[in-house]
This record gives structure tokens, C-alpha cells and sequence, in this order.
């Protein structure tokens, strides 16, 4: 795998792959020495052009624990056409000979934009509005998980509802295509106003009914309203939306008896999730967290652990 | 002025009505051939057509202020290498053209570099801010003699700012050219088609309605105002239907297409090549068959280029924040050719009609859009209708390299221009 | 190479020949440890694994007490990691902790010493063991480290050209070992 830039770009296999070696790589985080040897020498540089601690840290730790050099390359001012072209900023990273670059940008678009400019491989963590692919894998790897420990059926016949603002979040797109992959299927739930454009293109059950599809999901994905969004006039207030689509503690108890709570963080508690679902014990919420690392220490393992065709020598 | 004026004997050319004969290009206009002397420089144009040269009223030369993207001097060589004997130069330099002094300082740099005649465009309001207009009259009165406002780029959106200015322009028989995008159904982020693609990429959209609700308010303030209205690069079949309708209620409204939304659609956006992220968006297939059908009908009056250079570093940056614009001087009539003409939806008169006769009339240009006549001014395209190429971008005589049209086979067919008797390209 | 180079493969180990060689590994282990004390075994992925269990298997027979199985992937520890495509990594299974534990390193052919040089890292990574011993089922010669064996179910003389394969009941349906000359 030469870059990780879509979860479409992912066959089932390769989702196995990356999942069933995150398994190995999630022992790696109980054991007294949290480290392994697999890419000493080699360099990532975590380009974050948006902030974002959890992903960056994550990122950072899976790097650091395969025994990678990880660097932290913040990329601001680059958000407007007066700045440093993102093609320079990349070359010049480029040329120091690093072996992997992790993106954050807050443009659709501008990782795969990278990866055509640099020899390195690349890591999408997140672009814009469109595609969050590693977390689409953490939550898979949560959610599988959570499927094991209660029934031993693989994806087919899995609901999964992700509900809210789907507009603008790269993690519903990244989620549908995985899915798509995996054979599971995906309610989405949202307002009218945050429903993306040709969202009845994507394969999926669109709904703006939360109540008449949540007792029948195994999963329940709650995603964070941007508290800009509400004086977008995407939505009256947050009490009118968590009325609507927010898990609140009514919503709560209707819930299939073994379906599961995910959230990619950081949570909106009130809005778009009740603290009694996030911290229910259904929630997955932290065993997303800690699968975070594991997954994408199997993700640069795939991209790096061994020789490079095309890449850097 | 780079190139002198030249005799020449053109012989066995067709002109777009498929007469066929001779030229005799002497002092800047067509003379008779019979009057040319024997030992004049003859051109064999057997089998070429010989049509009136090309008129632009939609062009952004960037100069001055962004000299690093494109000059007059590059700007109408390409021009000339299009086809092109006249220009219209876009108002949104640095500094805007919204005065007298700027219009002439941009017509005079049209004299010294150009290959082609260079009109300046007015600002419609001060520096295209959408809140004073800028001194229409003065402009229009200068040694420039501007007849064509637009704040292009940017759309009047102030209903009212909007009807002074047409109401304003009338003693100037000038025409306000609008930009029609509604700034808040098309916000500065919008940066493709809203549609299937732009909502699965996570691109802001721009929905088709954001031009064809600015259309619909303007053609009834020109009706109000009892004044010229142009429509700029009608991108939308919503806005041909409004169009259509204001047309026939005897509205003073022209319109025009440009070669990309012709032939291009928002597929091209996939891959996040900013090459293709363009003010007027990319749009569906079915919005460019209604331009297709509109600019063979008359809906659509003309073709304007909307050729809109930028350097290299103001493309290098993510789809969203990228700078919008795309080549199409050079590859005008190519796609126009391909589209329109041998798809059998427009014949040669027409195509004459739509990129040179019906611009300069909008523009009021004496001395462009001329038949190819003797004693008419010696503006003129040799046009081979069959030679084929693939477009390089690195031939262009442009100085950016946005060209969209890289890569694909398209007709060929420019083998000379020549602006008043000057030949200003020969293949 | 040609094709036409290739022996066909012989089978120097058969099914009972492997059982008995088994046997004398567990008691050569049992021996040198003075009994099945804090014994761990931990087979190298993918044929060291079973070979660990049925270790663990006859010790229990012979000793009447169980011992610790698991097994140790060292994929990640490998020193040719960076010379091929990306390797799949196996499973590491340790039951317990190996801290003061003798650990027995099982695999199914010793030849470089490489493997087991990556899985001494491997195990120093998971803790400290008292000691670790190594059990293999053949060794084939061609040391390119200084590391021998504590339990050795053949000892055969190979040629560099030469492949030894093992072959195991739960891995491959048939317990032997064979050799064969040229490509793989």
C-alpha cells in the first residue's frame, strides 16, 4: 500500500488485514516495554494544517511505539491563497526525506492533492469534509469487538445507525464507504438542512426520523454539532436538535439490548449526546480511544513495514 | 505595436457562406484583388475558410498588477493565436479599472503590446466593492471610450446599486455585465457544482440557483431601468429559461457562454485538479446541453472566454482555496468547433454571428465583427476545418498554464490572423 | 534458475520418525531443566507454534503437570523487515508473564540463527526470564550467528542450495520433513 488517502481505496481483505494485526498491536499496549521494532529509521511527520490533539497524539503514539522518528509539523497559515502554496510546504518536507507523512488539513481534498506532490507514502487524517479513513477503521475495530463479545456473526445483517450533522463530516463518508466494503448496512439520520447533496446516492437508508429506525440498530454513531453550525440556521437551537436527533436518556433505553454507542469525539454532552449514553455501558466511546492507536500503528505497519516500491529508498 | 501592417494576396479562401475567392489584404482593409500588385506576397488558403476576426468580450489580461500570471503582450498573443482580433480586458486588475485614468492607462498598454485591440472594461462600482459605482461616465467619455461595465469576479448584488448602474449607463449606450452569483446561496468557499460529487467529495457546492436568481432579478431591472443588460458566462439551464423569457418580453438582455461550459463537466473536479475549479462552476451534462441549445438558438448572443490566467503558486493550494479561473483564448473556437459545428448544431454564419458580428455590436465596437468584404478593416481568421491536435499546455502563448483543455484531442484550426492588415499569428 | 534444476523433494523425516524425534527433545528439555519447573514454552510462528504444543503435550505426559504454551511472533523484529514486501505478522500469545520464567524459544528449523537472534529481542521486549533455551525439530547447519540449539530433533547436513520444508499435521495435513535441491 502505497498511500492510505480513502476508506474506498481499501478491498475487504485489506480491511482484515489492518483490523486483525490492530489486534496484535492492542496487546502491544499492556505489555512492560510498549514498543516494537518494526520501523526504526524511518521518519513520519504528523502534518497537521487543522488542530486536532487526540488524532495527532494518537498518531504520534503509534508511530513511536513501531520505533519510528515522528515529528510534529504544524501547518497554520497556509488557509488562504496568500500563503505558502501547500505544494511548496510538502516538497520542502519532501526533500528532507521523510519516509511518511500523516495530514490533517481542513480542506477536502488537499491530502490526496499532497500525495500526487510528494515521494513519501501518506496517511489521510482527516481532510476537510470528506474523508477520515482511520477512524472509519477505529470505530470498525470497536465495533467488531463489541459484535465478538456478543454474538460471533460477522458484518452482514449489522445496522448501523450514524446520525447528525452528516453535511459536514468526513467521518460519515469515510464510515459509508468502509461499510460498503465490510457489508454492513448504514441508516443516516440527520435534519434535512445537514444532509449532504446526493446522500440518496451513497447506498444507504436516509431517515430524518431518529425514533422510527433506533430500536432496530446494533450501532448507534452520535457525531459532534459543530457549535458554529447552529448560527448557520441548520438548526433553530440545541435544545430543538437534541430533541430530535440527540441520544437522550429516553432514547436511550429504547436501544436494542446488546447495540452499542459510538461517538468520534469530542462530545457535545447535551447536545447531540446525553451524558447517561456516554457513559453507559454500552458506550464505546473510550475503547474507540484506545483503539485509535492500535489501528494506526497497523496502518504504518502496512504502509511501512517493508520495502518501498516506488517510494523512498 | 509589435507587428506592421502588410500587403498580401490570400488566395482560394471560403468565406463562412461558401463563397470562394481571393483576398487582397493592403493598408489595413480588404482591397480589391484585382488592384494587387504582381509581385505581392500570396498565401495559398485552398480549402481554408476565411472568417471576420474573433471578438472577446469576456478576457482577463492581469495586467498590470499580475504580471507574473499574464500580460497584454502574452495575454493577445494568445488571442492572435486563437483567432482573436479584439479583446475585452476584465476590470479586476490592481489597480481596478474604475477610473478614466486606469481605463486609458490599459487601453494605451493595448497600443504599445498588443497583438490584438484591447478594450478596457469598466469597474461597475469602486474597486469592484459593490457599494459606490465607480465614475461609469468619465470612463465612458474617456480617450478609452469604455462601453462595458462589470465588476466581473464579483456579482452587484445590491438590488438597487444595480438598477442606478443600468439606469446610469443609458445616456453612454453602455451595458452592465454582471457576474450573477448570489453571495450567500454561493459563499466564497463555494467551489464546484453543488451536486452528487460535490456533496460525496465534501467540496462547498454552488447551486445552480445562485446564478439563475441574480439572472431573474436583473433582466426585470433592465426591464425597469429600460437599459442593457449582459449576462456573463450563463452556466445554468435555469438561467437560459430566464433568458429566454426576458427575450421575449423585448428585455435588453444578451448573454454569453464560454468554451468550458460548453464542453467540460463537474466530473473533472473528482481528482481535485484545481485546473478545473472555475467561477461559474463546472456543472452537470444537462446544464451544458442547455447552453449548447441556447447559444445555437440565439438565447445565448455570444461566446466569451472568461480566459483567466493564474501563476502557478495561486493554483498549488487545496480545491477550496485555490484561485477559480481557466484558460480559453486559444482553445475558443476549437471547442466551439466541436461542440457546436461538427456536431451539426450551428452553421459557419452562425458561429461568425456568435464570436465576432454579435460581441462587437454588444460592445460597440466600429471596426470588429466586419464582414470579410473589401473595403471593410482586414480583421481575419484562416480557418483549416479539419486539422486535429492534442493540446499541449506548455505551447501556449499564455503565461499560466491553467489550461483545461490539456491533454485532449481537439480541433485545430487556427492558421492565421489578421488584425487591421497586422499578421499577428501564422501557424 | 531452471526449473529443470529442482530434485524432486525426498523425505528424510516420515510421520513416525517425527514423533520420535519429538519425544527426545522433550526429554533432552526436561533433562537439561531438571524437570518441568517453571517451564514456558513459546513457539515462533507459524510451525514453531503446534511443534510447542505437542512439547507441551508429551512433558505433560511424561512429568504430570501442565506447562505454559503461547506463541511469539517476531515479524517486527526481523532484520531483513526492510528487503521485502510488507510480511503479514503472526499471532504473540503469551499466557502469563515471562518474567523469571524459562522460556523455551520452539521453531521448526534452525539455519542462519536469525529468527531466533529476532526473537531473544522479541522476548527481552515482554520481560525477563531466568533463562531461554531453544528446542528446534532440525537444524540444518549454515550459522551466520553464534546461537545452538538445547533440543535438537535431527541434525542433518544440508547444502546452502537445498530446502528443508516441514510439514505438520495441523498446519499442512501431513507430519514430514523433506529436502529438495534448487528454487524454491
Amino acid at each position: 500500500m502505497k498511500h492510505l488517502l480513502s476508506a474506498a481505496d481499501l478491498t475487504l481483505d485489506e480491511v482484515n488485514g489492518i483490523l486483525d494485526l490492530a489486534e496484535e498491536m492492542h496487546q502491544v499496549q499492556t505489555r512492560p516495554v510498549k514498543k516494537l521494532p518494526a520501523l526504526r529509521g524511518r521518519t513520519v511527520v504528523n502534518m497537521f494544517f487543522e488542530d486536532s490533539t487526540r488524532t495527532r497524539s494518537s498518531f504520534e503514539i503509534a508511530g513511536k511505539w513501531l520505533s519510528a522518528d515522528t515529528i510534529n509539523v504544524s501547518g497554520k497559515g497556509s488557509s488562504t491563497s496568500k500563503g505558502e502554496s501547500l505544494r511548496d510546504t510538502m516538497l520542502t518536507l519532501d526533500a528532507m526525506g521523510v519516509d511518511a507523512f500523516v495530514i490533517r488539513h481542513s480542506s477536502s481534498g488537499a491530502v490526496a492533492q499532497a500525495a500526487g506532490w510528494v515521494k513519501a507514502h501518506v496517511v489521510n487524517a482527516g481532510d476537510g469534509q470528506h474523508e477520515h479513513p482511520t477512524q472509519a477503521l477505529l470505530d470498525a475495530y470497536a465495533m467488531r469487538r463489541h459484535f465478538r463479545e456478543h454474538d460471533a456473526e460477522g458484518w452482514a445483517g449489522k445496522r448501523i445507525a450514524i446520525v447528525g450533522d452528516l453535511l459536514h463530516s468526513r467521518v460519515v463518508r469515510s464510515n459509508v464507504l468502509l461499510h460498503r466494503t465490510l457489508g454492513s448496512e448504514v441508516v443516516l439520520v440527520a435534519p434535512p438542512t445537514l444532509l449532504p447533496t446526493g446522500v440518496e446516492t451513497w447506498g444507504c437508508e436516509v431517515t430524518s426520523d431518529f425514533d422510527a429506525v433506533l430500536g432496530e440498530c446494533d450501532i448507534v454513531m452520535m457525531l459532534r454539532v459543530q457549535r458554529e453550525r447552529m448560527a448557520g440556521g441548520f438548526f433553530p437551537t440545541p435544545r430543538e436538535y437534541a430533541d430530535g436527533y440527540g441520544l437522550t436518556l429516553e432514547r436511550l433505553e429504547r436501544l436494542k439490548d446488546d447495540a452499542a454507542i459510538c461517538h468520534p469525539g469530542p462530545m457535545n454532552r447535551g447536545v447531540e449526546i446525553s451524558s447517561e449514553a456516554a457513559d453507559a455501558a454500552n458506550s464505546l466511546v473510550l475503547e474507540q480511544v484506545a483503539a485509535g492507536v492500535a489501528v494506526r500503528m497497523s496502518v504504518l505497519y502496512h504502509l511501512l513495514g517493508g520495502s518501498d516500491e516506488g517510494g523512498q529508498a | 505595436m509589435t507587428t506592421p501592417r502588410v500587403s498580401v494576396l490570400i488566395s482560394g479562401a471560403t468565406t463562412a457562406e461558401g463563397v470562394r475567392g481571393d483576398l487582397y489584404i493592403t493598408d489595413g482593409v480588404f482591397a480589391d484583388p484585382a488592384d494587387a500588385p504582381a509581385g505581392v506576397e500570396r498565401i495559398d488558403a485552398d480549402g481554408l475558410l476565411a472568417l471576420p476576426g474573433l471578438v472577446d468580450l469576456h478576457t482577463h489580461l492581469r495586467e498590470p498588477g499580475r504580471e507574473d500570471a499574464e500580460t497584454v503582450a502574452t495575454g493577445t498573443l494568445a488571442a492572435a493565436r486563437g483567432g482573436f482580433t479584439c479583446v475585452h480586458a476584465m476590470a479586476n486588475t490592481d489597480p481596478v479599472t474604475d477610473t478614466a485614468e486606469a481605463a486609458e492607462y490599459v487601453a494605451s498598454l493595448g497600443e504599445r503590446d498588443g497583438h490584438c485591440q484591447v478594450i478596457p472594461v469598466g469597474a461597475v462600482t469602486k474597486g469592484l466593492g459593490g457599494e459606490e459605482l465607480a465614475e461609469l461616465g468619465l470612463m465612458a467619455t474617456s480617450r478609452a471610450n469604455v462601453r462595458v461595465f462589470s465588476d466581473d469576479g464579483r456579482c452587484v448584488n445590491d438590488s438597487l446599486l444595480m438598477r442606478r448602474a443600468l439606469t446610469y449607463v443609458k445616456p453612454y449606450d453602455g451595458v452592465i455585465a454582471q457576474h450573477s452569483q448570489d453571495p450567500r446561496l454561493a459563499g466564497p468557499g463555494a467551489c464546484c457544482h453543488e451536486s452528487e460529487i460535490s456533496g460525496r467529495l465534501g467540496l462547498p457546492g454552488w447551486p445552480a440557483q445562485a446564478e439563475s436568481v441574480i439572472v431573474a432579478r436583473d433582466v426585470q431591472l433592465a426591464e425597469l431601468a429600460g437599459s442593457r443588460l449582459h449576462v456573463c458566462h450563463v452556466s445554468t439551464a435555469e438561467s437560459v429559461e430566464v433568458i429566454r423569457w426576458a427575450k421575449r418580453r423585448g428585455i435588453q438582455v444578451t448573454a454569453e457562454a464560454t468554451p468550458h461550459h460548453l464542453l467540460l463537466d463537474t466530473t473533472y473536479v473528482e481528482g481535485f485538479d484545481t485546473t478545473f475549479k472555475v467561477n461559474p462552476p463546472l456543472r452537470t451534462s444537462e446544464h451544458l446541453e442547455a447552453i449548447r441549445e441556447a447559444l445555437a438558438d440565439g438565447t445565448i448572443d455570444t461566446v466569451g472566454t472568461d480566459h483567466a490566467p493564474h501563476a502557478r503558486q495561486d493554483k498549488d493550494h487545496p480545491f477550496d482555496i485555490a484561485l477559480p479561473g481557466m484558460l480559453g483564448l486559444e482553445q475558443a473556437l476549437a471547442v466551439v468547433m466541436e461542440v457546436m459545428v461538427h456536431t451539426g448544431r450551428m452553421d459557419w454564419p452562425t458561429l461568425v454571428a456568435r464570436m465576432s458580428t454579435t460581441p462587437a455590436e454588444i460592445g460597440r465596437v466600429a471596426g470588429q465583427g466586419r464582414p470579410v468584404a473589401i473595403g471593410e478593416p482586414a480583421n481575419l481568421v484562416l480557418v483549416d476545418p479539419s486539422a486535429r491536435a492534442v493540446v499541449e499546455r506548455d505551447a501556449s502563448a499564455s503565461r499560466s498554464r491553467n489550461n483545461p483543455y490539456h491533454g485532449l484531442n481537439l480541433p485545430d484550426p487556427v492558421v492565421a490572423t489578421y488584425w487591421a492588415g497586422r499578421p499577428t499569428y501564422r501557424r | 534458475m531452471p526449473a529443470d534444476s529442482t530434485d524432486p523433494a525426498r523425505v528424510i523425516i516420515d510421520s513416525d520418525e517425527l514423533g520420535r524425534a519429538l519425544a527426545r527433545m522433550a526429554h533432552q528439555l526436561l533433562e537439561a531443566n531438571h524437570g518441568a519447573e517453571n517451564l514456558l514454552l513459546l513457539g515462533i510462528p507459524t510451525r514453531g507454534v503446534p511443534l510447542a504444543r505437542r512439547l507441551a503435550g508429551l512433558i505433560a505426559e511424561i512429568e504430570d503437570r501442565t506447562v505454559p504454551v503461547g506463541s511469539l511472533d517476531i515479524t517486527m523484529y526481523r532484520d531483513d523487515l526492510r528487503r521485502n514486501p510488507t510480511r503479514v505478522v503472526g499471532r504473540t500469545d503469551v499466557p502469563g508473564s515471562v518474567d523469571d520464567a524459562v522460556v523455551v524459544l520452539v521453531d521448526d528449523v534452525l539455519y542462519s540463527g536469525r529468527t531466533i537472534a529476532a526473537a531473544f529481542d522479541a522476548v527481552r521486549d515482554l520481560g525477563r526470564p531466568r533463562a531461554v533455551r531453544l528446542a528446534v525439530l532440525v537444524d540444518r547447519g549454515h550459522r551466520e550467528l553464534p546461537i545452538a540449539a538445547d533440543a535438537v530433533g535431527r541434525r542433518i547436513q544440508t547444502a546452502a542450495d537445498e530446502r528443508v520444508r516441514v510439514r505438520l499435521a495441523e498446519t499442512d495435513g501431513v507430519d514430514e520433513v523433506t529436502i529438495s535441491r534448487g528454487a524454491l
